[in-house]
């Protein structure tokens, strides 16, 4: 081998091994690019949050044989601008908006399936497209066109540095070995795992964070480009939390620990007390507010208490509620102070007015005279068994990330845009997302900038 | 931060501390069924791949009946193993296509009639092989001890040759007994199955759901991952096993007709076997052998080379013993048309009617009963599906 061919083995050299990276890669590599992609999982675990995620929002312009209407392109710019406050680069959202119109047929070419919506999602079924056999399936599709295109993929590779020179990069280090390339794809993910990192701004309180995904996006990545002279992006303490069950493990609950009750009953903290409106609005529009509304409670818990009349009206999750005879039993059972439990229930039920339920729509069962309101869905708790379930925040990604323009390539932090240096997924989506989430969007920033990542990455360097 | 330990053991905690929806079931197995449903019916990605998913989507609680049903229904394509993000090694250890595996094996014993035949199921592979020893050695010497060397050795050609070795009553009688016994005791079993799932009896008279079901079985349609195909060796699907298993079959169903039609021959028509090799018995017989040889030799050929991880759960000894019978009667069939004009023809025929005979004795306690329960839990989905579809009809 001479030292020419040994010096630049691979073109693009992507980090990561999610649905941003591999869409990177396979974009890059039908450019007709080499292209190396560097996993730090193995080949069960490879794919980091996209194996939790099982849908993809994008426009489209009229029903398909898996979506049930059209979504047009102002609509899905409108929803952004809701669920982020105006949080968003404007321009770079509407382009990643409009790109992802042709996403849904791309994404198909690549081998991945869509079904109609899944059972206890019909509100997500005109907007969001499902994978068939959710994320893992999409990524084992992936995986196998990018192994059949000719990419290479190393597993357990994680990236402990990264080499650039002014602004342009130069290699990556793996297990000791320096891996030099003509272009890097930084799709590696957010931080969310790095509990340290978490409590720079969220202090203890982030030990009693869950992690929904993977253990492995510790932000190494991230931390090496910010460091290294890239722009930084996104507010640190903004990501995507829920709520989930507090008994779900530390990492990869994924989605079966997620409760869709709280619409149908009421939060109170550890002091039993209520903190905020769970009537505001439909639920997945909502259920992304509550990781971080828990957060803000004392001891980072929750609980949604409901009754016997609720029990059905929801998705099951993993594990059983935790139920009892009497209010006053059941804040027993979960070490709350009985009395207050019991006050909190009784003035909410006195303050319930008569009304007509329907959960589908926004009802006129609500509260009165009581702090917060439960606008909507109130419905007296006086049926017995009742319930609770304990929740914690679950945290699925970070926003803090490295800036990048509409080529997905990372600007510098003097504002020059890096001549070969790209970046997709986790890692950037808070140029999209200044706080806030709507169900799938994490999905359309991967794909849409990942393609966009290994295409211009490829032209960087073939041109 | 407080430590929810105490919360899982009252429930009776699993893998991870999750719980099925029952405290009591039959056996481990079943309870771990219970365990994944309950896993599953929160997550739901896997509901487009098959029947199995949809099912459990109607429930909230699972019991032994509802989960022998579900094990019934999986085709074990594999997809959702491969599929799932909480598979082995993830802590919440989730095998659906295993657990379903050890589970519907278990079915058939439960459900094996007479009920001290239910042992048969445990070293299945070993029962069939000493069943198909005797049933070999008893033909073989029966047409020793009861024929005459030379004729036994003899060249026979013509309307009848077969029946100078054994008396067409003899065989009728012989075949006859044994096909009843077989179809009474599956009938016994089938009773066993539908009280146990507790689906009421008319749904068996519903020809929505059977011609559903039909369509289902016919085309295997849920062996293919929701559309991918099958996964075996790895998470590559493939379309290799349903072809094989259509070829081993439709091979079956040929040979099947090839019997009855000489049988129709014989009675109707007054025309005795051996039928000329362009006539009807002999062209299905020998387009059925063949599939009946290439179709198991795949499928034997794809359980091999089966990912370690789907093999878990599945009775291997059993799976292998059904499919080598079908390829001896297959592959003694066809040799006894091809030399059934030589002198081997007396030994061949003995052959192969005792690899048939212990074909049909050992039909209620082997492998072949996966079709019909198969079949039956796929017309209890066809009407189900039909029931949800329209909630007014129920």
């Amino acid at each position: 081998m001479t030292a020419a061919s040994q010096h630049e083995e691979y073109d693009v050299i992507v980090v990561g091994g999610g649905n941003a990276a591999l869409c990177a890669a396979i974009s890059a590599r039908r450019e007709g690019a080499r292209v190396l992609v560097l996993e730090a999982a193995d080949a069960f675990w490879r794919g980091g949050n996209t194996r939790h995620t099982r849908n993809m929002r994008c426009a489209h312009d009229a029903a398909t044989a898996s979506l049930s209407g059209p979504y047009g392109e102002e609509e899905f710019f409108d929803d952004l601008l809701r669920v982020t406050k105006g949080k968003t680069d404007e321009p770079l959202a509407r382009f990643m908006i409009r790109e992802s119109k042709s996403m849904l047929g791309w994404i198909e070419e690549q081998g991945v399936r869509w079904q109609p919506s899944l059972g206890g999602t019909l509100s997500l079924g005109r907007t969001n497209s499902f994978f068939l056999g959710g994320g893992r399936a999409m990524l084992n599709a992936l995986y196998q066109t990018a192994e059949d295109l000719g990419v290479e993929i190393r597993y357990e590779a994680e990236v402990t540095d990264i080499e650039i020179d002014d602004g342009r990069f130069r290699s990556v280090t793996v297990a000791g070995e320096r891996l030099p390339a003509r272009a890097l794809v930084a799709a590696a993910g957010g931080f969310e795992s790095n509990i340290d990192w978490l409590k720079r701004y969220w202090g203890e309180a982030a030990e009693n964070f869950l992690i929904r995904g993977t253990r492995n996006n510790k932000g190494t990545i991230l931390r090496l480009l910010l460091d290294k002279g890239v722009q930084e992006v996104g507010d640190p303490t903004q990501c995507h939390a829920v709520a989930i069950d507090a008994r779900a493990p530390k990492y990869d609950g994924g989605i079966i620990t997620r409760l869709d009750c709280v619409v149908f009953g009421i939060v109170v903290n550890r002091r039993a007390e209520r903190f905020y409106d769970e009537g505001e609005d439909i639920w997945p529009k909502r259920y992304a507010i509550w990781g971080r509304l828990v957060a803000a409670q004392p001891d980072q818990i929750a609980y949604i208490i409901f009754d016997a009349s609720s029990l059905e009206l929801f998705m099951p999750s993993l594990y059983p509620p935790i139920s009892a005879p009497s209010i006053r039993e059941l804040a027993e059972r979960l070490e709350l102070d009985p009395d207050a439990l019991v006050h909190t229930v009784t003035s909410f039920n006195a303050a319930v007015q008569p009304g007509t339920f329907d959960d589908r729509i926004l009802d006129d069962c609500r509260t009165e005279g009581l702090a917060p309101p439960k606008t909507h869905w109130a419905r007296r708790i006086e049926k017995a068994p009742f319930y609770a379930y304990p929740v914690r925040p679950g945290i699925t990604f970070t926003y803090l990330g490295v800036r990048v323009n509409q080529e997905a390539r990372m600007t510098m932090a003097d504002g020059r845009g890096a001549p070969n240096m790209f970046a997709a997924g986790e890692i950037m989506a808070g140029n999209v997302l200044g706080e806030g989430y709507a169900a799938g969007i994490g999905m359309t920033i991967g794909a849409v900038f990942g393609r966009i990542a290994g295409r211009e990455a490829a032209r960087s360097v073939l041109s | 931060m407080t430590d929810f330990a105490f919360l899982r053991d009252m429930v009776g905690a699993g893998p991870a501390g999750t719980a099925g929806s029952t405290p009591h079931h039959a056996t481990a197995a079943l309870a771990e069924a219970d365990r994944l449903m309950t896993v599953c019916n929160s997550c739901r990605y896997c509901e487009g791949l098959c029947a199995v998913f949809p099912a459990m989507e109607m429930r909230r609680s699972f019991s032994d009946g509802d989960l022998n049903y579900l094990a019934n229904l999986c085709h074990n394509c594999g997809a959702c193993y491969h599929d799932c993000q909480f598979s082995p090694p993830h802590e919440y250890a989730v095998h659906v296509p295993a657990t379903l595996a050890q589970v519907r094996t278990e079915s058939y014993a439960q459900y094996a009639w007479p009920r001290a035949f239910a042992g048969l199921f445990a070293r299945n592979g070993l029962v069939i092989a000493v069943a198909l020893a005797l049933a070999v050695t008893i033909f073989i010497a029966g047409f020793v001890a009861w024929t005459d060397p030379f004729v036994l050795f003899g060249v026979h050609v013509g309307p009848g040759a077969f029946y100078r070795l054994m008396p067409h009553n003899t065989m009728v009688a012989i075949f006859g007994l044994a096909m009843l016994y077989a179809v009474f005791a599956i009938g016994m079993g089938v009773r066993a199955f539908w009280r146990d799932i507790g689906e009421p009896e008319a749904t068996l008279r519903d020809p929505g759901s059977l011609w559903q079901a039909l369509k289902d079985a016919g085309s295997l349609r849920h062996l293919d991952g929701g559309g991918a195909g099958c996964m075996n060796e790895n998470e590559r699907p493939s379309d290799r096993r349903r072809l094989h298993h259509h070829l081993t079959f439709y091979g079956f169903m040929l040979c099947f007709a090839a019997t009855s039609t000489a049988t129709l021959y014989h009675y109707l028509l007054g025309m005795q076997a051996p039928y000329p090799w362009y006539d009807l018995p002999v062209l299905l017989g020998t387009a059925g052998g063949i599939g009946m040889v290439i179709g198991p030799i795949g499928l034997l050929r794809e359980k091999w080379r089966r990912d370690p991880g789907l093999r878990q759960g599945t009775p291997v000894g059993m799976d292998v013993a059904f499919l080598l019978m079908l390829l001896l009667t297959s592959l003694t069939g066809l040799a006894l048309l091809v030399l059934r004009a030589t002198p081997v023809m007396g030994l061949l025929l003995a052959l192969h009617l005792g690899v048939v005979f212990a074909l049909f004795v050992t039909m209620p306690y082997g492998k072949f009963v996966h079709g019909i329960y198969r079949f039956l839990a796929l017309v209890r989905a066809a009407k189900e599906r039909h029931r949800e579809l329209a909630p007014g009809d129920r």
